[in-house]
């Protein structure tokens, strides 16, 4: 998701109100409907691939209601061998979701207005889908800043739902390789990294992950490759933002 | 109910960084400002770390998965249908396999 100044020129003015009830939860809730049609089909694929994991359907339920973040969920599974690499996995959880510090970051001149639990449970229901939905509230000069708690709450009903129906339905798969099952993950991958290519900036930090991991892979145990790679091509690409 | 312990502890804290990053950005704005140079390190993390996963993968599913991987970028950034690009992904490893006999 590509961050610009644009929200913050919309930044609110002290005097100019801001509400926060349930006329602004109603409208995050109504204009959310397109967005979780694809939350609900993410959903699916992550509840059949959390059972190829191996993860109970409890543990599924509570990883997609817990966590709440897509990307980072499937990156987890990616990582989810006996025995587990707890620290890996939760660390790699931190770097996949270090961006919502940014989205976070960028609703401070409206949320900073808010009282402790309107801000702090609302977040917890911020994706970069109803975030984004938010922020063009805001731009378009809407003022209820409860709309981020309405989409993300439906949001959340549809990815955990999406979670046990794909769970379930997963049951059905028997050998997942012989379907060609096995390259799931690589392909749910893709097609993430595919939504993230802003430009050719991202040229250089991409290829240096790439190399990267592949060194770290065949020196490193375990699945500290991961680590390795984002770390490195992340860092060649804040390099290069010298000025 | 099946619950593993070290898979909830795990859950715990996959939670515990997550809920952390959601407010964390709002409670710094608080007190410190970013610099661009920070802000461009976050903002390149996410895709540099689905690329660590995904380049090894690739290497180790040889030329098949070399065809699927490809296959399946091009139908996500074409339709951006994140299950379309994933049926076609596992679509051709399985076809593929199936004709040149389970390589």
């Amino acid at each position: 998701m590509r961050l610009t100044n644009k929200p913050m020129d919309n930044a609110p003015h002290n005097d100019e109100p801001l509400s926060f009830n349930l006329s602004g939860v109603w409208a995050g809730v109504k204009q959310s409907i397109p967005i979780n049609i694809g939350v609900f089909t993410y959903g699916l694929v992550f509840g059949i691939l959390a059972r190829q994991a191996g993860l109970s359907l409890t543990e599924s339920l509570l990883m997609s209601g817990l966590v709440f973040a897509g990307a980072s969920q499937f990156t987890a599974l990616g990582l989810w061998v006996a025995p587990l690499p707890v620290l890996t996995i939760i660390l790699t959880t931190l770097l996949v979701n270090l961006r919502l510090l940014l989205m976070g970051a960028v609703l401070h001149p409206w949320f900073s207005r808010l009282n402790f639990f309107q801000r702090y449970v609302s977040l917890f229901f911020m994706t970069d889908e109803s975030w984004a939905l938010t922020m063009s509230q805001f731009a378009k000069g809407k003022r209820n800043a409860a709309f981020l708690l309405g989409s993300g709450l439906t949001v959340f009903v549809a990815w955990t739902s999406a979670t046990g129906i794909g769970r379930t339905i997963g049951s059905v798969l028997q050998d997942p390789s012989r379907l060609g099952l096995d390259f799931a993950f690589t392909a749910v991958f893709i097609a993430l990294l595919v939504g993230l290519w802003k430009g050719k900036a991202d040229i250089l930090p991409w290829i240096v992950a790439a190399i990267v991991a592949l060194i770290a892979a065949q020196w490193l145990p375990g699945k500290w490759y991961i680590l390795c790679g984002g770390l490195a091509g992340s860092l060649i690409g804040a390099l290069r933002h010298a000025d | 109910m099946q619950i593993d312990p070290t898979v909830l502890l795990t859950i715990l804290g996959m939670a515990l960084v997550t809920y952390g990053t959601r407010v964390g950005g709002l409670w710094l704005m608080d007190r410190v400002t970013l610099s661009k140079r920070m802000e461009a390190w976050l903002s390149y993390i996410p895709g540099t770390v689905l690329v660590a996963i995904i380049a090894p993968e690739i290497i180790k599913g040889g030329p098949i998965g070399a065809l699927a991987a490809l296959a399946t970028a091009l139908v996500a950034a074409r339709s951006g249908n994140l299950l379309l690009a994933m049926i076609v992904g596992v679509g051709l490893v399985w076809s593929l396999r199936t004709l040149l006999g389970w390589v």
